[in-house]
């Protein structure tokens, strides 16, 4: 009886110890690995850190889009009406990248204020906003009134 | 006229559905637990009505598809005229309504398919089965009746044309890809109900098991088949080249795929041995809550990605509510019925439970890390502490070790035995199998990539590990029963024989997961990728092959106009080919949709996307190549024909029998003899 009993224990203990471990490891990675959203006027305020990956959005800027002519490199300004952000990217944009239309970009802002997009996402349908992007014109007063939020 | 009134027969024929998924989900219960067999009975004519019922109303919305009939709002938002017929009938699931009409459908396909192969089931077990099913059935259909009617109609303006269908879907992806992966989310609501059946009727013995693991095994498959299809589907569709991209849909798909493997293994041990009974249980609830979950996060609008469609807050609410009845009242259930602890048989510290434990551990660990990112970010904007995103470096930071250490344990545990494995004995069997598969998997990126890589060596150890010791494992097993030496050849090929279906089915299971694991490091670590501007009778070097653009022509399609490149690509040696990579655009949605260039091969794609037309007349051009992607599939559909193998076992079929003479004496014993030799080695 004491035999089993300890060697229950054993087991008990073992898996606690394994599910410590997991979630240590999880919030570790999880932590390490999460992506924050800011608009372009919590970036002018300065409320986004350099050097961390994160995701803005807002709408392409009319007039704004920038092609390099001879590579792909491509610059654009993403705006919330409020404030700006210039965005560079050297890769292929989506589909249905277009001027005036809501977008999210996953990058990184570098030293001069510049944001350098590792990937840049337009959604797949044409009256869709992404919510964040709704979100962040509401608070600015800016919500164009055709665009219904992410139907 | 009779095409006017075919939603009005569909919608009816619903509402008729859900007043007998109602019956269904009563009557029987209550007859079961009253023990009227009469009212039991009343569980399999429900069962059929139901789902001739949703056949009709099925039928009427794709009649109303297929005539262009755009006075129903939900024809004339995911239809056109021009669409052609075959996207016009798989449109019917292109969107919100009609996917869940499909999910309903396919759940009382599931009920009717369980009364028809199961009659032989005691009475009052397969009353209850059928009746948990009515339950989920008629959730269901009270969600589509009072949130996503899919026959609405938009009287009096009828729109001229539809709006059509979302170009993106306009594939054969879509018409393969949604029913797959809803038979295997749907499907697991069998194994559900046979659990919830077992603890309402107070008989959680191995017998519920061994019913209910070919219905699990089934679904498992169509789950993994879809699932796969999604992946390819995504893959040459969406322009970009990545197979998965850790977005929530999938990992939706991923949850109850995770938590069905490990029900599938735990359905063995507690049918072969009797232990695990509680745990198998619980996950036989939890896998089908994560189908639901997966259900409520595709369904709710709450995800931002190329799945979320709908976006009506009370459908989101109403779902949630079903998952949360669903879970807190089977739980309950649980913790009122489940037996208190009487496991009968022990097990060693290496034997094949012990095996299948760590199995089961680590698959959990893993639905668990893999929930964890998909609804933290939920939780977070829902709490409203700000919006964030988890990205793919931490499902691979977790996925990628953990799945290592399943595949450590999954070479062992098919050549140890159950209850007790000496560690000696394993050890002398598997020796030659790790030495080869840690020489083979060290030297051989440097054949093929020219220098070492972890990543690579890491996939091919685990896949040569697995696949050596299955083969070791084949080997001794058909070496036993050598009574005459000089007849050594053909007493080997008995040995073939005598080796079961379903463990043919297991080997063939884990050779799928070595394919697939080898297919997802080759093409991570040895993915060419290049993105080049090219205009006609420009041309690129990637990877050893010539890419050059001899031509460009305007195409017309029957709803799209298209841009379309010709390529030529040439390599040293070999003959040159052609890939014409095209540039949609869909007149009636106005929406632009690259379609590739795809080159496939057994061990590599070639793979060309158009991008943009550049200011000059420039195109980019999107180049990759992209080795042993077709592996993924491969060992994803080596996977499901495993799991369908092991279905087909003589086993199964010789169950009828063997149950029916139990039907008479009820309530059935539960197992309290050590399985038989013969059980063991099957």
């Amino acid at each position: 009886m004491r035999a089993k009993r300890k060697r229950r224990l054993i087991i008990v203990i073992g898996l606690v110890a394994l599910v410590a471990v997991a979630v240590g490891l999880t919030l570790y990675a999880l932590r390490a690995n999460i992506n924050l959203f800011f608009t372009p006027s919590q970036i002018a305020a300065g409320e986004a850190p350099h050097g961390r990956t994160m995701r803005i959005g807002g709408v392409v800027k009319k007039d704004s889009v920038d092609r390099n002519s001879d590579s792909l490199e491509v610059t654009f300004v993403v705006t919330d009406f409020a404030k700006d952000v210039e965005v560079r990217y050297d890769d292929i944009l989506p589909d249905l990248f277009r001027e005036g239309q809501g977008v999210v970009v996953i990058g990184q802002l570098d030293e001069d204020g510049e944001f350098i997009a590792q990937q840049v996402l337009a959604k797949h349908d044409e009256t869709y906003m992404p919510p964040e992007v709704a979100e962040a014109l509401k608070a600015t007063g800016n919500l164009p009134d055709g665009s219904v939020p992410s139907s | 006229m009779l095409i006017r009134i075919f939603p009005e027969l569909g919608h009816f024929a619903l509402i008729l559905a859900f007043a007998m998924a109602v019956l269904q989900a009563v009557v029987p219960l209550w007859g079961a637990a009253t023990r009227r067999p009469l009212w039991m009975a009343f569980a399999q004519p429900m069962a059929w009505g139901q789902f001739t019922f949703l056949i009709l109303s099925y039928l009427s919305l794709t009649a109303s598809f297929a005539l262009d009939d755009f006075s129903v709002a939900y024809v004339a938002n995911n239809s056109n005229s021009l669409l052609p017929w075959y996207y016009k009938l798989s449109a019917v699931w292109g969107s919100h309504e009609g996917s869940v009409l499909l999910w309903v459908l396919i759940l009382s396909g599931w009920s009717f398919a369980v009364s028809v192969f199961s009659r032989h089931l005691p009475r009052d077990m397969l009353a209850r089965v059928l009746g948990v099913m009515g339950w989920i059935s008629s959730g269901f259909l009270l969600f589509i009746l009072l949130t996503s009617n899919p026959f609405e109609r938009l009287l009096p303006d009828v729109p001229a044309d539809g709006a059509d269908l979302n170009p993106l879907l306009q594939d054969f992806g879509l018409i393969v890809h949604p029913p797959m992966l809803y038979m295997g989310y749907v499907g697991f609501s069998v194994v559900f109900a046979f659990a919830m059946a077992a603890l309402l009727g107070g008989r959680l013995d191995s017998a519920w098991t061994r019913w209910a693991r070919p219905w699990t095994n089934v679904a498992w498959a169509f789950l993994t088949v879809g699932i796969a299809l999604g992946s390819w589907w995504a893959y040459y569709e969406l322009g970009w080249g990545g197979w998965w991209f850790w977005d929530p849909v999938e990992n939706a798909s991923l949850l109850p795929w995770l938590a069905g493997t490990a029900l599938i293994h735990s359905l063995a041990v507690t049918e072969k041995r009797g232990t695990f009974k509680n745990w198998t249980v619980l996950l036989a609830i939890f896998t089908f809550s994560l189908s639901l979950l997966g259900t409520f996060l595709v369904r709710s609008g709450v995800l931002t990605s190329v799945h979320a469609f709908a976006n009506d807050p009370s459908r989101g609410t109403f779902i949630l509510v079903l998952l949360g009845v669903t879970v807190g009242l089977s739980l309950a259930i649980f913790a009122l019925r489940a037996p208190k602890v009487q496991s009968l048989a022990g097990f060693g510290w290496l034997s094949r439970d012990s095996l299948l434990l760590i199995n089961n551990i680590l698959l959990v660990v893993m639905t668990v890390t893999v929930l964890l990112g998909t609804i933290y970010p939920l939780l977070l904007d829902g709490l409203g502490l700000g919006k964030i995103s988890v990205g793919p470096p931490y499902f691979n930071a977790l996925f990628v070790p953990l799945t290592a250490l399943l595949c450590l344990f999954m070479g062992l545990g098919p050549l140890a035995r159950w209850k007790r494995m000496p560690g000696r004995e394993l050890a002398r069997r598997l020796a030659v199998s790790a030495i080869v598969a840690v020489v083979t998997a060290a030297v051989l990126p440097l054949f093929y990539g020219g220098s070492f890589s972890l990543g690579v060596t890491l996939g091919w150890l685990l896949a040569l590990w697995l696949v050596l010791s299955l083969v070791r494992d084949v080997f001794d097993k058909t070496r036993h029963g050598r009574s005459d030496k000089a007849r050594k050849g053909r007493t080997r090929l008995a040995g073939f024989r005598k080796l079961t279906l379903a463990y043919w089915g297991m080997v063939l299971g884990h050779l799928g997961l070595a394919v697939t694991i080898v297919g997802v490091a080759m093409v991570s670590h040895y993915n060419v990728e290049r993105n080049v501007r090219l205009a006609p009778g420009g041309s690129v070097d990637v990877g050893g092959y010539q890419f050059a653009m001899t031509g460009l022509r305007e195409r017309r399609g029957p709803n799209y106009t298209a841009d379309t490149a010709t390529i030529e690509v040439t390599r040293p040696g070999r003959s040159s080919f052609t890939m014409q990579p095209e540039k949609r655009f869909y007149v009636a949605s106005g929406m632009p949709l690259s379609d590739v260039a795809l080159r496939p091969g057994l061990f590599g794609d070639l793979y060309v996307a158009l991008g943009e037309k550049l200011d000059n007349g420039d195109w980019s051009l999107r180049i990759q190549l992209k080795p042993f992607v077709r592996w993924l599939w491969l060992g994803a559909l080596m996977m499901a024909a495993g799991g369908i193998l092991a279905v087909i076992d003589r086993r199964y079929r010789r169950a009828p029998r063997r149950s029916a003479a139990l039907q008479t004496h009820e309530p059935m014993p539960s197992r309290l003899v050590p399985p038989s030799p013969t059980e063991v080695t099957s």
